[in-house]
């Protein structure tokens, strides 16, 4: 178990720093739905299966692709990666880099408080609670995620709406009548 | 009838009221009626009530009239009340009367002038404050009167305002007498402190029990009240003011600058004896600084060119006897003195304004000259009034007051022979700066001719005073004379009567010395300005002889050191606070927090990744204070 | 029984989340950063869980699906944003949106 569980860390790890490291914004996306992938696993060593399901039907199910569809719209291709190999220059990424690990260090320090508390997979919890939890505690979280979604909804289609520009025919660029 | 007191201040009051209210809708006429009869109307009130006082005279020697509580706090209730006693009685026949004279030669001297009625209003004020001073029953008031006085005084230096000169010298003066306030003003309040009331009679009373013969404490309040008359009186050290003072009208010079506001000291010493007997140290001192300032004066007096410096000087001069006088312990003689100055002076500084009016505002006596027929009104009177002050032996009054000073300077109880000696000395410089005076003015060939002759107004009140500065002296005669103590019998209640410490045999010899002094202080001014003009010349010449007679001239050099010592260092150090320190204080933090906004401002990028790399630069620092403490 | 400890957990969490951080930073194109972002809510997701799961309790997951919830709606609105970023500024470099400096 604890084999796994360190191979599948290793995997999200690496795939994440490809994430951030490549010039194509296509190439990322698929890293990130591979740590995505290994992260669902990593829930399920964990004894939460529900939520391993959830990370991969939602997660690496709806919202990539959603960006997958958003980078062909705006058809990022070799431009983009062109573009992106002039703006990742080292003195861009060595400064926020130190600070990130400097960060890193003192979180680790912090989270490395000898409380060893070991889980046995007997503990693992079941969807059935889960779902007892969502309806009687939690009910009005639920709301007010489904208010939240709609309004994501709603937000997300008016704002991406592409009104249509009409220009007077004397402003109207030469070669267009 | 004491109820008619409290008429004798509130009359000028009311004029002055009056004629700030009113002034500019007032005729000419009206308001030197109401200016000059307040004055009179007081006066005639003063005889009336002190011919009253004198017939029926209360058993204690006091009259005194309650008018209203002033104010309370805590046990603290000064009243004003209004207290009269033989020395208070001399004193308002003194400013009433002649203030009276002043204000109807003020209403013909001024008529050309367009602030008419703004004189007299001040005129009438000052009085009124000046009646205050002398007739308070507690020290409060006294010193709502001493504040009045110095405030008017203010006022009428710096009457022709448009001048930068007068006001300059008007600050100068107020200036000057602010610090002997304020010290006086520091005595008060260890008076309070010590007896928990500023009432005159009970702090007298007090006063030999609470304080030992000598004490410090009564030494220190005894000083500080000097300090006080020092500044109000024109005394050294305070004394730079009076001569630059002379540049008010004439009338303002004679009632406030001879007659009445410089003899404040003069009442408040002798008011406060009983202070001043139990500290040998403070009288000491009044008597050392009257003694060295006469003699002093009196050179400066002997170069001066401006007819009314000299009368300035001459004024510091008589009064530094006066303060001689109260030193040495002779009170009543200082009383008399201040009474027969009073009216020679004012006569000479009414004649003064007179000769410079008539000679179109000249005062350089170097430019008169041959005015003995021209104007023999002016002449005689004023040759009365500098018989008095060069103390003429036996016939102006000036000798009485002054010799009895001479004779208690050597024989009084706190008597020297050296202060007997200065006083000699000034006497002997006084009677030939008196002459150089005199003959400059009147005789000689004109140089600057007559534009016109002074009126009635201005010539009646000139011959009244000149009259008593001849006969005034007569109701004080000496002991060897006729033993004619009308004066000292009078102030008796008021005033101890002065120790001898000499035997009495010996006054005759005291007054022959004074006469002679007297009589070579003529003929020497005689003989250098009548005579042989040319030898003062020749002597001119003379490098050292020139170099004294102009330190003399620009007041022992008073002038030029309070300037270096302590004017220049003060605008020096208020012209580099222009941008005022403490402003600059305040604008600083302003200045500050602008530059903090300017520096923040900087922060507010714009960029995101800017403020996500804030965003983790505070976690870092709150994980590292974590982890730290 | 060899069990996973949660303070490996917790760092695994916090490693990726750095990343995350990292990848905001780093990146200048927009869609890159979102997607770091992304990385962010999942790490701090993967922290909820492991929590949850140590006290053997629901909470964790449910907090975990509301992550997600919050996050979908988060990704439309942002994507829809950027879309119009991209119409009006036609580049998605994220330095040329400055207009809030000052």
């Amino acid at each position: 178990m604890t084999i796994a569980f360190y191979i599948t860390a290793f995997i999200a790890i690496l795939s994440t720093l490809l994430v951030i490291t490549r010039y194509n914004p296509v190439h990322a996306l698929l890293y990130l739905v591979v740590s995505l992938l290994s992260l669902a696993m990593i829930f399920y060593l964990l004894g939460a299966a529900f939520a391993a399901l959830l990370e991969v039907i939602i997660y690496a199910g709806a919202i990539m692709v959603l960006f997958i569809f958003v980078i062909m719209l705006l058809n990022l291709g070799k431009e983009t990666a062109e573009q992106e190999k002039k703006w990742l220059k080292p003195k861009v990424w060595f400064g926020p880099a130190v600070l990130s690990l400097v960060l890193l260090v003192e979180l680790g320090y912090l989270l490395s408080i000898p409380d060893q508390n070991l889980y046995t997979p007997d503990q693992a919890v079941e969807p059935k609670i889960v779902a007892i939890a969502l309806f009687q505690p939690y009910l009005i979280g639920v709301e007010l995620a489904a208010m939240l979604l709609m309004a994501g909804v709603v937000g997300a289609a008016h704002i991406g709406q592409h009104k249509k520009v009409v220009l007077h025919r004397f402003l109207q660029e030469k070669g267009s009548v | 009838m004491d109820n008619l007191l409290w008429l004798i201040p509130v009359s000028p009051l009311a004029g002055a009221l009056l004629l700030i209210l009113a002034g500019n809708r007032m005729s000419k006429a009206a308001i030197a009626f109401v200016g000059a009869g307040s004055i009179c109307l007081s006066a005639i009130l003063t005889l009336v009530v002190g011919f009253n006082f004198l017939s029926n005279t209360p058993p204690t020697g006091i009259m005194s009239q309650t008018l209203w509580s002033w104010f309370e706090v805590a046990n603290f209730k000064p009243e004003i009340t209004l207290y009269l006693d033989a020395l208070s009685l001399v004193f308002i026949f003194v400013i009433t009367f002649i203030g009276a004279l002043i204000h109807i030669y003020s209403a013909g001297f001024m008529t050309t002038d367009k602030d008419y009625s703004r004189f007299f209003a001040c005129m009438n004020l000052f009085v009124f404050s000046m009646l205050m001073l002398v007739l308070a029953d507690n020290l409060l008031l006294l010193y709502l009167g001493w504040e009045g006085v110095g405030l008017c005084s203010y006022l009428l230096i710096g009457f022709w305002h448009e001048s930068h000169a007068n006001g300059y010298a008007a600050r100068k003066a107020f200036i000057i007498t602010r610090i002997g306030d304020t010290a006086m003003a520091i005595g008060l309040f260890l008076l309070f402190y010590q007896f928990g009331t500023l009432a005159i009679p009970d702090i007298l009373h007090k006063a030999p029990e609470s304080w030992s013969n000598g004490s410090s404490g009564v030494t220190i309040v005894a000083l500080l009240l000097l300090a006080g008359g020092l500044g109000k009186s024109a005394q050294l050290p305070l004394q730079t003011w009076l001569p630059d003072a002379m540049a008010g009208p004439s009338p303002v010079s004679a009632l406030i600058h001879a007659a009445t506001m410089v003899t404040a000291g003069v009442y408040l010493i002798a008011r406060m004896h009983v202070l001043f007997e139990l500290s040998p140290i403070a009288q000491t001192t009044v008597a050392v600084i009257g003694a060295v300032t006469l003699f002093i004066a009196g050179f400066s007096a002997l170069t001066q060119y401006d007819i009314k410096r000299v009368l300035a000087y001459s004024t510091i001069s008589q009064i530094g006897y006066m303060f001689l006088a109260l030193g040495v312990g002779a009170y009543s003689a200082a009383i008399f003195h201040f009474m027969i100055h009073a009216f020679f002076k004012a006569l000479l500084f009414l004649a003064a304004g007179a000769v410079i009016e008539a000679l179109h505002h000249e005062h350089n006596m170097f430019k008169m000259g041959g005015l003995k027929d021209k104007l023999p009104v002016i002449f005689w009177t004023f040759l009365i009034g500098s018989a008095s002050l060069a103390a003429l032996p036996l016939l102006s009054a000036g000798f009485y007051s002054k010799d009895q000073i001479l004779w208690y300077a050597w024989a009084g109880e706190g008597g020297n022979p050296w202060l007997w000696l200065l006083a000699l000395l000034g006497a002997f410089i006084t009677a030939a700066y008196t002459t150089r005076m005199m003959i400059l003015t009147f005789w000689g060939e004109s140089k600057t001719t007559v534009s016109h002759k002074p009126g009635k107004l201005m010539t009646v009140p000139l011959i009244i005073l000149a009259f008593f500065a001849l006969f005034g002296g007569f109701i004080e005669l000496p002991h060897n004379f006729a033993h004619f103590t009308l004066f000292s019998n009078l102030l008796q209640p008021v005033l101890p009567l002065t120790k001898l410490n000499v035997n009495e045999s010996s006054e005759w010899l005291f007054q022959l010395i004074a006469a002679i002094a007297t009589l070579s202080g003529i003929a020497l001014a005689y003989f250098f300005y009548s005579r042989q003009p040319m030898r003062l010349a020749g002597l001119r010449t003379n490098g050292a002889f020139n170099s004294l007679y102009r330190f003399w001239h620009s007041g022992w050099g008073f002038d030029k050191a309070y300037d270096t010592l302590l004017v220049k260092p003060l605008v020096y150090v208020s012209r580099a606070n222009k941008h005022d320190i403490i402003d600059r204080i305040y604008s600083g933090i302003t200045t500050a927090s602008l530059t903090f906004y300017r520096w923040l401002s900087l922060t507010q990028t714009g960029s995101l990744r800017w403020y996500v790399m804030g965003l983790i630069v505070g976690a870092i620092i709150i994980l590292t204070m974590q982890i730290m403490l | 029984m060899n069990g996973i400890s949660i303070n490996m957990v917790m760092i695994l969490a916090a490693i990726l989340f750095i990343l995350g951080i990292a990848g905001v930073i780093i990146r200048k194109n927009i869609i890159f950063m979102l997607l770091s972002v992304e990385i962010m809510l999942n790490a701090s997701g993967l922290a909820f869980i492991a929590a949850g799961a140590k006290w053997a309790q629901p909470d964790g997951q449910i907090m975990f699906i509301f992550i997600l919830a919050m996050a979908a709606a988060e990704v439309s609105v942002g994507l829809a944003l950027i879309l119009q970023v991209y119409h009006q500024h036609q580049s998605l470099d994220i330095d040329k949106l400055k207009e809030m400096r000052g």
